[in-house]
């Protein structure tokens, strides 16, 4: 008797494929290889050393990534559960797996000229950026609620700490304590969903909960919907849908420029894995009840994203809402609830990915206060960086042959086969008024008030110029330029390139000084990663079939 | 062999590239000589895909390289391949050869210019644009190399941007090429539409079943076509929209004169050797449909014809030497057009290949005399010529005996060609087609004495106009032969008019190798003709040749001044700009003011400022919610917690 008590109180260790979770171990390993190397040092451990360390760590890890991608894909097609069921590999987590790793890789690798320049020199940086890469990815390969909180916990709290990793700055601090507070709310609140769904299903397990689903009838389902509903709460505060995005603009504004470029792409790829495994695969037979909510949070999602990123002055903040407005997209694969809405979703994520940190990466290059107004005139002095943002904005607005636009091609599509017309409709009209904030920078670049002048002394030097004329006739930047003012006939507030006579002086100055403008070198890691983003969305925007097959092979598992 | 297909546009894809990238840095001359290189390296490749063509059997010629897939929405799946086949290569062959035999005339004629890498970028952009419209296996890649020559036309005819005249030029050119466009889209669209597919292969089974051998003639009456015989000339009348704004046929042929503004290279490759031609080829290309369709057969041909001899009458007046050259063009691609019409496309071929040749070499000579006479080019200024310029003087002659049509030249022997199909078709086609002959001997006969015999006028203007002549390009003095970059391709060019006849000698069948060469693209065509009839063509194609030779060697040898053989109404084009402007131009205008006065400024400002305003009006009362305390972000998730919930729970009763 006694003898059996124990053998049943043993804990059981289940059989652990380490290959299937190899990716995140790869994170978490280097994660702590780091800081031991870190401590043993102490400080004059070079920033370098954790560059070239994190880079090599994302590399691994992509490269196990693939692995898996090669595994579930090939010629056998099997998706399998690993870890007594915890973790699933199948073709939808091999791709956030893969996206995690490159985030990492191009975050790693830009972003050293920036954190020297901050003087943030300690290596727990790159720590953090790993470990909450290892959290994104067990939140997408997560085949159990509670590994899915885990995985959510680990990505979020590392994400906090690097909001505030900029100590000198105020507002550094401020998004960090605002971010975990609200995370922490948020937490609660997804942890009480799964806490109700369990109640109800008797099981965290997702194959289980869907296994319950299919094969019984429940008659009173109050519990187990308020479950389904503070999960996706959860859910819509990671990804950062409206009316639970507010972290995101004093976030992505306050944190140093590499946080907010991770943040923007690892929370989202995390996130909105879990949002899309759970809601569409595990809880896909109560359709019916989920996805008029799901609609709505993508309708206000997408018109309040863009509204309020017309009216933001600063880039950060801007791209904090266009981010917004992007989940709003991403969510529109989820309205058409079909395979191909999934993956719309899912290459939408891919193509995301690569806009954003590109954006933010040339935005944290750049420097300065962060304030549109010192974007004017940047083709001039920063020919590279400008001509990069500019390709990358443009992509985001959805202009054809980049991945932005196939992207939304793909959601819209989606919701349009499975006869949701409004939403692709509203999709739509967003995105017109999302192509005026992202022009509008683009404006900004190649207009300063001594255009002329510049454009005459800089002439054939510029790696720009013979693009620019490529397109003979000019008029356009004048058109709207000059048709800037009236717009919208707030006298308080002009919407489209407000000229306050002594910014433009100071681009005057600046010119007059030197005769030609002085280029400022662009870091081999910054110039690197932006030359792979750019290049990533103008060639797969040009030849889509690629990326839009991995897209679709990508499936969840059923 | 085969698999150098692809690096046909290859080469010239990386020499606009390389030329985009470093261009600027590498100067004059480095990036001509690259972006010169990068075409040679198209013609090499072109000639190794024909020797690889050659080793097959004649049924077999036909190679299909797909690359990857272009555009895969629904059941449009549109894949960038190539295909070679007799006819896309004999395109590729003389449009690459031509064009690195102008690079390099142009390395020559663009010295010194200040945008001198632009030139060359623009030029290799074209040929890239050029190749794969003629090497697609598509309708769809063969619309974007279409657009892509368009464009390259747009920017070059407006290459001195500076200028009003030639920007408008420019601009004129791109609109009008627009209503060709409208067509060859719709076309598209109506095949698209009832066969599901625009590759040719696929589009020309859906005309006739697999057993059926393909082609013109034959036993191809006997198969029953599945597309209606009314969709077919639908569409075929809609692609010869197309090719009528391309090749400037009747009435959209005043952009061509126009386009003159650009340098005389551009003229040259562009507006004169391959991309206005890419009009009969388009045409050529979907012989399978036109030949089901007779409607549409007659109207090219008519077109054709039509065009030839308006062209030519307004040539006989024109006193600028690259507009006698111009309205020249046109009227040649109406004699094309007129063999696409009368179904001898192997004779519109031979003569596009052979214009090729003495085409480029006039407009490259005239470049040359403009050159020599620093930028001057109305004829009735030059004069004696041919004592400075001896090498572009015979080179220009051998150029004007081959338009002409005087045997043995290779001009006699394609137009010829085409001459004879139009009299199968109709006898009044012949008429109208020999009547032209007579005139093309004259007009450039006409051009030929005025420029090259008589005595110098130049001098005169020079001193008239504070020396001009002296003052062009720093030399000073006389006019003179150009650098070797220049005359080296009027040579070479000269020697291919004189021999480029033995491409398809009519004596016996076994001279005729283009026929033979062509003969599984096109079926073996059999005119209706008896020898004799045949020997009396030929005959009288000569004497009309030799007799305008004869009237413009009599009224011009010595006179240059007869205004009463330019009447006004041939100097305006038939006052064709004059319809232009009050059908068109003025209506449009009209329409434009309006629009402007009304529609723009109170109902699209209105909306568009409306709008605006209501987002900005919105974004900045939203902005307000966002306070940038914590406790007030809490609140909107605990509500929206809260809107969630209820809406749940209400659902779950």
């Amino acid at each position: 008797m006694t003898l059996s008590l124990l053998g049943t109180s043993t804990i059981a260790v289940p059989h652990i494929d380490y290959s299937a979770i190899g990716p995140e171990l790869v994170m978490i390993v280097g994660a702590l290889v780091l800081l031991t190397v870190a401590a043993l040092v102490g400080k004059n451990l070079a920033r370098r050393f954790s560059t070239l360390f994190t880079v090599l760590v994302g590399v691994v890890s992509l490269l196990a990534s693939l692995k898996i991608w090669f595994n579930v894909t090939g010629a056998h097609h099997v998706a399998f559960s690993a870890v007594d069921g915890a973790v699933v590999d199948d073709g939808f987590s091999a791709v956030i797996l893969m996206l995690v790793s490159i985030a990492v890789i191009f975050v790693g690798a830009s972003s050293e000229g920036y954190l020297s320049g901050q003087s943030i020199r300690s290596p727990e940086f790159s720590v953090l950026m790993m470990l909450s890469a290892s959290g994104a990815m067990l939140m997408g390969s997560a085949n159990d609620l509670i590994v899915m909180f885990l995985g959510l916990e680990i990505m979020s709290i590392a994400l906090y700490v690097l909001a505030g990793s900029d100590l000198r700055k105020n507002k550094s601090g401020e998004a960090a304590l605002k971010y975990f507070i609200l995370g922490g709310f948020s937490s609660a609140i997804f942890l009480y969903g799964i806490a109700l769904v369990y109640g109800s299903t008797g099981s965290t397990n997702l194959a289980g909960i869907a296994q319950f689903l299919a094969t019984t009838l429940i008659i009173h389902q109050g519990v187990l919907l308020a479950g389904l509903g503070l999960m996706i709460v959860g859910f819509a505060f990671k990804v950062g849908l409206v009316p639970f995005h507010t972290w995101a603009p004093d976030v992505y504004q306050g944190s140093p420029t590499p946080a907010t470029s991770f943040m923007a792409a690892v929370a989202k790829a995390g996130g909105f894995a879990g949002f899309l495994r759970v809601v569409f695969s595990t809880m896909g037979t109560l359709k019916l009840d989920w996805e008029p909510i799901i609609w709505v949070l993508a309708v206000i999602t997408l018109v309040v994203g863009s509204i309020m990123a017309i009216v933001q002055r600063d880039i950060k903040r801007m791209l904090a809402y266009s981010s917004i407005s992007h989940a709003g997209f991403i969510l529109v694969g989820l309205v058409a609830a079909t395979a191909s809405g999934i993956a719309g979703s899912l290459y939408y994520l891919f193509a995301y990915l690569f806009m954003v940190v590109g954006s933010f990466t040339i935005v944290g290059a750049i420097g300065g206060s962060d304030d549109l107004e010192d974007y004017r005139g940047l083709i001039y002095t920063r020919p590279f960086l400008a001509t990069g943002l500019g390709v990358l904005l443009l992509a985001q607005s959805g202009i054809p042959f980049t991945t932005g636009f196939w992207a939304k091609f793909e959601v819209v599509s989606a919701a349009v086969d499975a006869h949701s017309y409004a939403i692709a409709l509203i999709a739509m009209v967003s995105a017109v008024i999302g192509a005026f904030f992202y022009l509008r920078v683009v404006v900004f670049m190649v207009t300063a008030k001594t255009k002329a002048q510049v454009s005459d002394s800089v002439g054939e030097e510029q790696d720009v110029s013979v693009g620019a004329q490529l397109v003979p006739s000019s008029g356009v930047e004048g058109g709207l330029v000059g048709g800037g003012p009236e717009y919208g006939g707030d006298p308080t507030y002009s919407l489209a390139v407000p000229s306050e006579s002594g910014r433009s002086d100071e681009v005057d100055t600046d010119l007059d000084d030197s005769g030609v403008p002085e280029r400022i070198p662009v870091g081999f890691g910054v110039g690197l990663v932006v030359s792979l983003c750019v290049g990533f969305t103008v060639l797969f925007g040009l030849w889509a079939s690629p990326i839009v097959d991995l897209a679709t092979k990508a499936k969840l598992v059923p | 062999m085969l698999h150098s297909l692809a690096y046909i546009p290859g080469f010239a894809l990386a020499g606009f590239v390389i030329v985009l990238l470093v261009g600027s840095r590498l100067g004059d001359p480095k990036a001509g000589w690259v972006a010169t290189l990068a075409i040679a390296g198209s013609f090499v490749c072109s000639v190794l895909t024909f020797s690889g063509l050659m080793g097959r059997t004649s049924t077999g010629r036909s190679y299909v390289e797909t690359l990857f897939t272009w555009i895969p929405v629904g059941s449009l799946h549109v894949t960038v391949s190539l295909l070679a086949d007799p006819l896309s290569i004999t395109m590729a062959l003389f449009v690459t050869g031509v064009s690195t035999l102008i690079h390099l005339y142009a390395i020559g004629y663009m010295k010194r210019d200040r945008d001198f890498s632009k030139f060359f970028l623009y030029f290799n952009l074209f040929v890239f644009s050029m190749l794969m419209l003629v090497l697609s296996d598509n309708f769809v890649l063969t619309f974007l190399g279409w657009e892509g020559v368009g464009a390259c036309s747009y920017f070059l005819i407006s290459y001195f941007f500076e200028r009003p005249s030639a920007a408008t030029a420019g601009k004129f050119a791109f609109i009008v090429n627009r209503i060709g466009d409208f067509g060859f889209l719709m076309a598209m669209f109506l095949l698209f539409d009832h066969t599901r597919t625009l590759s040719y292969q696929g589009v020309f089974s859906k005309t006739a079943p697999p057993s059926c051998p393909s082609g013109p003639g034959g036993t191809l009456g006997h198969c029953v076509a599945q597309l209606s015989s009314g969709t077919l000339e639908a569409v075929c009348l809609l692609l010869f929209l197309g090719a009528v704004g391309k090749s400037a046929q009747l009435p959209l042929s005043l952009w061509l004169a126009d386009a003159m503004e650009g340098p005389t290279p551009v003229s040259a490759l562009i507006h004169a050797a391959t991309m206005v031609t890419a009009g009969v080829y388009l045409m050529a290309r979907v012989s399978p449909l036109l030949h089901l369709a007779p409607v549409a057969s007659w109207v090219i041909a008519i077109v054709g014809v039509t065009t030839a001899f308006v062209a030519a009458t307004i040539g006989t007046s024109q006193d600028d030497i690259k507009k006698v050259l111009a309205y020249s063009t046109v009227s040649q691609l109406g004699y094309m057009m007129l063999g696409v019409g009368s179904g001898a496309y192997v004779a519109a071929i031979f003569l596009m290949v052979t214009h090729a040749f003495y085409k480029a070499l006039l407009f490259l000579g005239s470049g040359s005399v403009i050159h020599a006479m620093g930028d001057e080019q109305d004829i009735k200024k030059m004069g004696g010529l041919r004592r400075y310029m001896p090498i572009t003087s015979v080179t220009f002659i051998i150029g004007w005996l081959s338009i002409a049509g005087v045997p043995p030249f290779s001009g006699f022997w394609s137009k010829g060609d085409v001459l004879d199909g139009a009299y199968t078709k109709s006898p009044i086609l012949w008429a109208v087609g020999a009547v032209t002959a007579i005139l093309t001997a004259y007009y450039m006969g006409r051009e030929v004495y005025l420029v090259f015999f008589g005595e110098p006028r130049f001098k005169e203007v020079a001193l008239n106009h504070g020396g001009d002549a002296s003052t062009g390009h720093g030399h000073g003095g006389e006019p003179h032969e150009p650098t070797w970059h220049m005359w080296v391709p009027l040579v070479v060019l000269a020697f291919l008019a004189v021999v480029a006849g033995l491409l398809n000698l009519p004596f016996t069948s076994g001279l005729g190798y283009l026929e033979h060469w062509l003969t599984p693209v096109f079926g073996t065509t059999h005119l209706a003709l008896s020898t004799s009839a045949k020997w009396l063509l030929a005959g009288s194609d000569a004497v009309l040749a030799l007799a305008g030779v004869a009237i413009a060697w009599s009224i011009w040898r010595r006179a240059w001044d007869r205004p009463e053989l330019e009447p006004n109404f041939l100097r305006s084009s038939w006052g064709l700009y004059k319809v232009y402007e009050y059908l068109v131009s003025k209506p449009a205008q009209a329409f434009a003011n309006f629009a402007q006065a009304t529609v723009e400024t109170r109902i699209i400002d209105g909306t568009v400022n409306a709008t605006g305003g209501l987002v900005a009006w919105t974004g900045l009362r939203l902005r307000k919610l966002q306070s940038g305390y914590v406790r007030n972000y809490a609140l909107a998730i605990a509500l929206g917690m809260a809107g969630v919930l209820i809406y749940l729970v209400v659902r779950a009763g």
